[in-house]
């Protein structure tokens, strides 16, 4: 059973969500205080969102530097599943384990509404039960969720296929396709090495029909199905 | 009463003597001041006259309203806590049950509207978790002045905001609300947030001191400055010179209030404390003395332990101070360890600043001195009650009298699109688009409907809320008003396949001493009271907010209700919006074109006033149930109610679709007329009781037996289709229609466009 530890910092709202979707795809989830410094034999570990550290200096500035997040980039070294939703994507970019950055909303409101997205990446553990170029209506809840990175590092993003996820034009009838200003449409990366996955939107959420989808259960139960690779031992 | 003296009070060093003056600044008057001196026998210090001017405030001791608030029927199986607790319970199945209550935050908001509205949600969190119970929705009710001033568009901007940040940030979502812009509430918005947490019945805890000899621990922030008299500031008319209270305000810290919940939460749910309260009006002052009242014991605090944020404060300042983000815990001795390491886990500071005593007294000790000594039962019950004239002004009467001077300025079709661009009927998509509505995972209707819908996790059932106040029939009539408020909260929550279960109420009015003032009062709690006995849905709670009154004058009586409702099978929820091209679309209740009152008077002959539509009980009664049994049947595949703009526009928002359609669904309908109804009656009369459905077609005599047996009047018009088509209404032998894409697009562009202006 894929053992998934959902970091809870002081102002996560979003690890219950989280837990629960681990758990209806039959994963077993668990909690991990910020102030601890062992990730408990995880196989996989989930950044939830919220607004830890009530994100009054910068989103995810304050908990890159918890005690548990050392573990956790220990953890992406090597190779394992790491994701952060929302405030867990900020808090991965503030964290150097995914380039770039997530600015004000270029509305400068908080957005929170379903978006449609497309999913560019397959070979991730968090995509995998995806088909590449699939368009899935997504909610976001977000004030600082504008992507933004150098050119550089966009065009490399771009050319090693490292977007996760973008923004598209769907069916919604009047709403604007990216509801943040993001560079390119970016709704969410991973590294090279696929392993770390940040996206804005909130597959957690959508993880019951009764919610009016369950469009994000496949995020989880991509998780499900990794495995860990023969190659990779512990560091 | 005794006369026995009470022990001796000394002032605060440096405090000046108690005068007339002072007492008249406090905002006491001389009956009350004589209540004072009796009591104690001897002249108050300042500190202690501070106490008083807080809890004799008219927003903590209801001294105008108690007696009439009294009329409200409060008792029902269903009621687990009802009036008197920081908020009302309600039984649902399976051991759960659920917590809510409504507030306001009006005076605030309208010298601050940021910090005022953002402090308001916050209040409102804590009301329901100090009950031990989980947020998991909020709703709010906000009233503005037309959108074209500029103030107005500031003030609407900045609540919204302050409502969003907060309420985001802790991570409870918004589920729905309301929205109004009138004339009346330029000078002094109305924000009143409302809060629903779910609870094991088993966990329900109260803020009832006892236990002699058990210890008072502050939890939370530090005590500052702010705030300082807000709940004397919330009891005055405001005026030129409220733009100097801005330093009243409080200011917010939702990251403070989420670890504060976990927090109280893990106390609670692991049986560490005795009791809880949230400081909120009157802060320390208020949530001590309260909590010794209801447990008939006395408090004995010591300020100078307080946790300050600036030194040198008086007791008089902590003792009133309206720091955000605090609560008051009775704690046995033994257990005071286990609370400061659940504190300490949530990054908070628990603090010992008192003790339950048996003396009855509330009395505060600084570095050794006591500074007040006041007989608590007293204080808290003892403020004189006031039992004002109430007569109806000749202007309201003129006013329900009359009848609009000029013809419509618009025919029939082209007062639709007007109608629907008018912010107070459009779409408040720019408002909830800027507050979380999924966070939590459980939101099943969002908002943009009759009624949020939300799953409990684990269990069958959903409820359902609404905050609703139709303040223009309350303002023309507020007896009809009155019923017509809870019948419409009623009806939005039904019309999801919701069971009403219970109210909360916030009562905005103006200022009580005026007889035309106090007549709108009585006359709303009457019909409120009448039509929750008729629907079974008593009140649980809420608030009162009375001198909203500005220099430019007073408010639309404004009784906004919150209603919470329980579905069986959530599974069984109905959308207000149609979902399919080939249903069949029927309108359920009486049209007989009420037109006083009514939005299209308003908007289209210029003429706000008339009879509002009466308020049948009996009639709304039997469509709730016919909805809920529909529901259950799973006949329906949507429900909308009529209110504002008719049935010309419940039809057309149906038909527009909801905030984040794929398409909007054409719709053919045709409405038999009778002689001695117009069309515009017809189409834009408010007569309540009604509703709009469609369905499958292989519904329609299931649903046709079941409007027969609760005696619903029920008639197919039409049916839906075809996507991104036309809305057609054939009235009699007139046509009429309009391309859903413009009014949708008049109905979704109406706030944003004067938003953008």
């Amino acid at each position: 059973m894929t053992r998934v530890a959902v970091i809870r910092f002081p102002g996560s709202n979003c690890e219950p969500d989280a837990y629960r979707a681990v758990e209806r795809e039959g994963g077993s989830a668990f909690y991990v205080f910020h102030r601890e410094t062992d990730l408990r034999d995880a196989d996989a570990v989930i950044l939830p969102g919220g607004f830890s550290y009530g994100d009054y200096l910068r989103s995810g500035a304050i908990a890159r530097f918890s005690p548990i997040m050392a573990a956790v980039e220990r953890h992406a070294a090597d190779g394992k599943p790491v994701a952060g939703f929302c405030n867990g994507f900020q808090i991965l970019c503030e964290s150097g384990l995914l380039p770039g950055g997530l600015m004000r909303n270029a509305t400068l409101k908080y957005v929170s509404r379903p978006v449609d997205c497309r999913i560019e990446r397959t070979d991730t553990p968090f995509t995998s039960a995806y088909r590449t170029g699939e368009v899935i209506r997504i909610p976001v809840g977000h004030g600082d969720g504008r992507y933004t990175a150098s050119d550089e590092v966009l065009d490399h993003l771009e050319n090693r296929g490292l977007v996760v996820i973008r923004y598209v034009e769907g069916g919604l009838l009047d709403a604007p396709a990216n509801p943040n200003g993001s560079a390119r449409n970016i709704a969410g990366i991973s590294n090279p090495e696929g392993n770390v996955v940040g996206m804005m939107p909130h597959p957690e959420r959508l993880a019951h029909d009764l919610l009016g989808s369950n469009a994000g259960t496949r995020v989880f139960a991509s998780l499900m199905r990794w495995k860990r690779p023969a190659l990779v031992t512990n560091s | 009463m005794s006369k026995a003296t009470a022990p001796v009070a000394q002032p605060f060093p440096g405090e000046p003597p108690v005068t007339p003056a002072l007492v008249r600044e406090h905002k006491l008057n001389d009956r009350e001041y004589a209540e004072i001196l009796d009591m104690l026998g001897r002249t108050p210090t300042l500190t202690e006259l501070g106490v008083f001017s807080a809890l004799w405030s008219e927003h903590c001791s209801y001294k105008h309203t108690r007696p009439v608030l009294k009329t409200f029927p409060t008792e029902g199986p269903q009621v687990l806590q009802g009036p008197g607790e920081n908020a009302g319970v309600l039984r649902l199945p399976d051991g759960w049950a659920v917590a809510f209550k409504i507030e306001s935050h009006n005076h605030p908001s309208a010298v601050e509207p940021y910090q005022g509205a953002a402090t308001g949600v916050g209040g409102i969190l804590r009301d329901v978790f100090t009950m031990g119970a989980r947020p998991v929705a909020v709703l709010n009710s906000l009233r503005f002045g037309p959108l074209d001033d500029a103030r107005n568009r500031y003030l609407f901007g900045g609540v919204v905001k302050g409502v969003g940040d907060y309420g985001n940030c802790v991570g409870v979502p918004t589920l729905g609300g309301e929205v109004t812009f009138a004339p009346g509430y330029s000078g002094n918005p109305l924000v009143n947030a409302m809060c629903v947490g779910i609870l094991r019945a088993d966990d329900l805890i109260t803020a009832r001191a006892h236990g002699v000899g058990n210890i008072l621990m502050s939890v939370g922030a530090r005590t500052g400055r702010d705030g300082i008299h807000g709940a004397s500031f919330a009891s005055e008319d405001l005026s030129a010179e409220s733009e100097a209270r801005r330093p009243q305000v409080q200011v917010g810290d939702p990251f403070t209030e989420k670890l504060l919940l976990e927090a109280s939460l893990e106390l609670i749910t692991s049986g560490t404390i005795v009791a809880i309260q949230d400081m909120g009006a009157a802060g320390l002052t208020s949530s001590s003395a309260e909590m010794a009242a209801r447990g008939g014991v006395g408090v004995e605090l010591d300020t100078s332990r307080v946790p300050l944020r600036e030194a040198g404060m008086t007791p008089y300042e902590i003792l009133l101070s309206e720091s955000q983000e605090r609560m008051l815990l009775v704690v046995e001795p033994h257990r005071i360890g286990e609370v400061e390491a659940i504190c300490a886990k949530w990054e908070l500071a628990g603090t010992v600043i008192g003790r339950v005593t048996d003396d009855g007294l509330f009395r505060v000790i600084h570095e050794g001195r006591t500074v007040v000594a006041i007989p608590g039962e007293r204080l808290v019950n003892g403020v004189p009650m006031y039992y004002p004239d109430a007569i109806e002004s000749p202007e309201a009467v003129a006013r329900r009298a009359g009848t609009p001077a000029i013809a419509a300025r618009v025919d029939a079709g082209a007062a639709l699109p007007l109608l629907l661009d008018d912010p107070t009927i459009a779409s408040k998509r720019w408002v909830y688009d800027q507050y979380d509505s999924t966070v939590q995972a459980n939101t099943v209707l969002g908002p943009g409907g009759d009624a949020g819908v939300i799953a409990v996790d684990g269990s069958r059932f959903g409820i359902a809320v609404s905050v609703d106040c139709p303040n223009r029939y309350v303002a023309l009539d507020p007896y009809e008003g009155g019923k017509m408020t809870v019948a419409e909260a009623a009806r939005n929550v039904a019309c999801t396949g919701a069971v009403p279960l219970g109210i909360t109420n916030c009562l905005n009015f103006g200022n009580p001493d005026k007889p035309d003032m106090f007549f709108q009062f009585k006359e709303a709690v009457r019909g409120m009271g009448d039509a929750c006995r008729a629907f079974d849905t008593p009140v649980t709670g809420g608030n009162v907010s009375l001198y909203n009154e500005s220099p430019t004058g007073a408010i639309d009586p404004t009784p906004t209700v919150g209603m919470v409702g329980l579905l069986d099978d959530v599974t069984t929820r109905v959308p207000s919006a149609f979902q399919q091209p080939g249903d069949l679309v029927a309108v359920v209740g009486t049209t007989r074109g009420h037109l006083g009152g009514s939005m299209y008077w308003w908007l289209v002959r210029d003429f706000l006033g008339g009879p509002p539509p009466p308020c049948d009980l009996d009639a709304e009664r039997c469509l709730q149930r016919f909805l809920v049994a529909a529901s259950r049947g799973r006949l329906l595949r949507s429900a909308h109610d009529c209110a504002d703009g008719g049935l010309a526009v419940a039809l057309a928002e149906a038909a527009i679709g909801g905030p984040y359609a794929n398409a909007t669904m054409g719709a053919g309908v045709h409405l038999a007329r009778p002689d001695n109804i117009g069309i515009d009656a017809m189409l834009y009369g408010e007569d309540g009781a009604r509703a709009v459905l469609s369905f499958d077609p292989g519904s329609v005599d299931g649903l046709r037996a079941l409007a027969a047996e609760h005696g619903v009047p029920f008639a197919v018009v039409g049916n839906v289709g075809p996507a991104n088509g036309e809305l057609r209404i054939t009235v009699g032998t007139e046509v009429l229609t309009w391309a859903t894409a413009d009014l949708r697009q008049a109905y979704f562009d109406a706030i944003p466009r004067r938003m953008a202006a």
